[in-house]
C-alpha cells in the first residue's frame, strides 16, 4: 500500500484485545511442530487454536511440545473443546485450559453432535456457553449458520461467535452465504466462520460478506504446499477485507462501458 | 495404593502428593494441568495435595488441534 491517504485495515477486537490478523488458524494435522510454526507465521496469524488432550503416560514427557514452537508470549492461544458432545466435558476442558496456561480466559466453545457431520449440538452448546460465561471465560463459540441462534449465544455473552461455512474440515465453501450476511448484520461481536473453508476465494468470500475473520486448519494444513497455503489465505482474508470496506458495485445484468463513448473516431 | 491416572490403573505410595506423582511420570516442570476426581488442582497446591485410594487423575496439555 503506497498511497499514504490509504489507511491500514482496521484491527479486529475480541474481548476488548485488539489484533491486526484477521486470519485465525488451527494446529493440527501438521507434520511436524516446525511445519505447524512456519504455517502459522506465513498466515500471520495472532490467535491459534490448541486442543486439550491426556499426556501420553510414559511416552511424551520429554519430548518437544506444541508450545515451544507456538509460546503463549508470541501468540494468542485458543484453547477448543474439540471431541466433546456435551456441555459437561466442554466446560471440563475450558477448565483444565485454563489452568494449563495460568488463568487465560479466552476459549472457543464447541460441542458436537454428530461424528459424521460433525456440526454442532446447539443446545448443548446454549448450555455450555451460558456455564462458561457465568464462570468468567470469554467464549469463541463455534455455531451452526443459524441467525437466530448466533443472537442468541451473543445475549447469552458470547465473546464471537463463529458459525461455520460447511462441515468441518470438508472445504466446501460458504453454502449459505444469505444466512452469514444475517449473522453478520445482527451482530454487535465479531463473526467468525469457523470449518468449510477449502481455499482462498472461499476465506475471500467471507470477508467480503463482511465477517470479521476466518477460522481454518484443514483447508492449510491439508494442502499439498501448507506454508504457501497459509501464505494465499492470508492475502485472502486482507483482500476480502479491504474490498468489504471498500464497497463493491452493485451486480447488473447489462453492460456498462468503463472507456467514455464521447470522441470515439468513425 | 491404586489410583488412576489418565484412564489406566496406576500403583502408588500412599499419600503421595500430585507433585511426586507428576516427578515420576516425568512432567516435574512441564506445562500440564491436573485434575483429580474431576477437580482441578491448581499448579500453587500440587505439592500440598495428597492424593488417596481410589483417586481419578486426569493429566493434560495442550496439542495441535482446530
Amino acid at each position: 500500500m503506497n498511497d499514504p491517504k490509504l489507511a491500514p485495515l482496521d484491527p479486529l477486537v475480541i474481548a476488548g484485545r485488539s489484533y491486526g490478523s484477521r486470519l485465525l488458524t488451527g494446529t493440527g494435522k501438521y507434520k511436524d511442530f516446525d511445519e505447524t510454526r512456519r504455517a502459522t507465521l506465513a498466515a500471520g496469524a495472532q490467535i491459534v487454536t490448541v486442543a486439550i488432550r491426556r499426556v501420553n503416560i510414559g511416552q511424551d514427557a520429554g519430548a518437544p511440545s506444541l508450545l515451544d514452537a507456538l509460546p503463549p508470549h508470541e501468540f494468542t492461544l485458543l484453547p477448543n473443546t474439540a471431541g466433546c458432545y456435551n456441555a459437561a466435558d466442554a466446560v471440563r476442558t475450558c477448565r483444565l485450559a485454563r489452568e494449563l496456561l495460568d488463568g487465560h480466559a479466552l476459549v472457543k466453545l464447541e460441542v458436537l453432535g454428530d461424528e459424521k457431520t460433525l456440526f454442532p449440538d446447539v443446545v448443548e452448546t446454549l448450555k455450555a456457553a451460558e456455564q462458561l460465561v457465568a464462570d468468567g471465560f470469554d467464549v469463541m463459540v463455534y455455531t451452526s449458520d443459524d441467525p437466530i441462534l448466533a443472537r442468541r449465544l451473543e445475549e447469552i455473552g458470547c465473546v464471537a461467535v463463529m458459525p461455520l461455512a460447511a462441515p468441518i474440515g470438508s472445504g466446501l465453501g460458504i453454502q449459505n452465504r444469505y444466512n452469514l450476511l444475517e449473522i453478520v448484520e445482527n451482530a454487535k461481536v465479531p463473526v467468525i466462520v469457523d470449518a468449510g473453508v477449502g481455499t482462498a476465494s472461499d476465506a475471500a468470500i467471507a470477508m467480503e460478506l463482511g465477517c470479521d475473520g476466518v477460522l481454518m486448519n484443514t483447508a492449510i494444513a491439508g494442502a499439498r504446499d501448507p506454508v504457501l497455503m497459509a501464505h494465499a489465505m492470508k492475502l485472502a482474508v486482507e483482500a476480502g477485507r479491504a474490498a468489504f470496506k471498500a464497497g463493491r458495485i452493485p451486480r447488473k445484468r447489462y453492460a456498462s462501458a468503463s472507456s467514455p463513448l464521447d470522441g470515439t473516431i468513425g | 495404593m491404586q489410583i488412576t491416572l489418565n484412564g489406566r490403573p496406576l500403583d502408588v505410595a500412599a499419600s503421595t502428593t500430585v507433585a511426586q506423582l507428576l516427578t515420576q511420570a516425568g512432567y516435574a516442570g512441564r506445562r500440564v494441568a491436573v485434575e483429580v476426581n474431576q477437580e482441578i488442582v491448581p499448579r500453587s497446591r500440587h505439592e500440598q495435595h495428597p492424593l488417596a485410594e481410589g483417586d481419578r487423575v486426569e493429566i493434560v496439555h495442550a496439542i495441535g488441534g482446530g
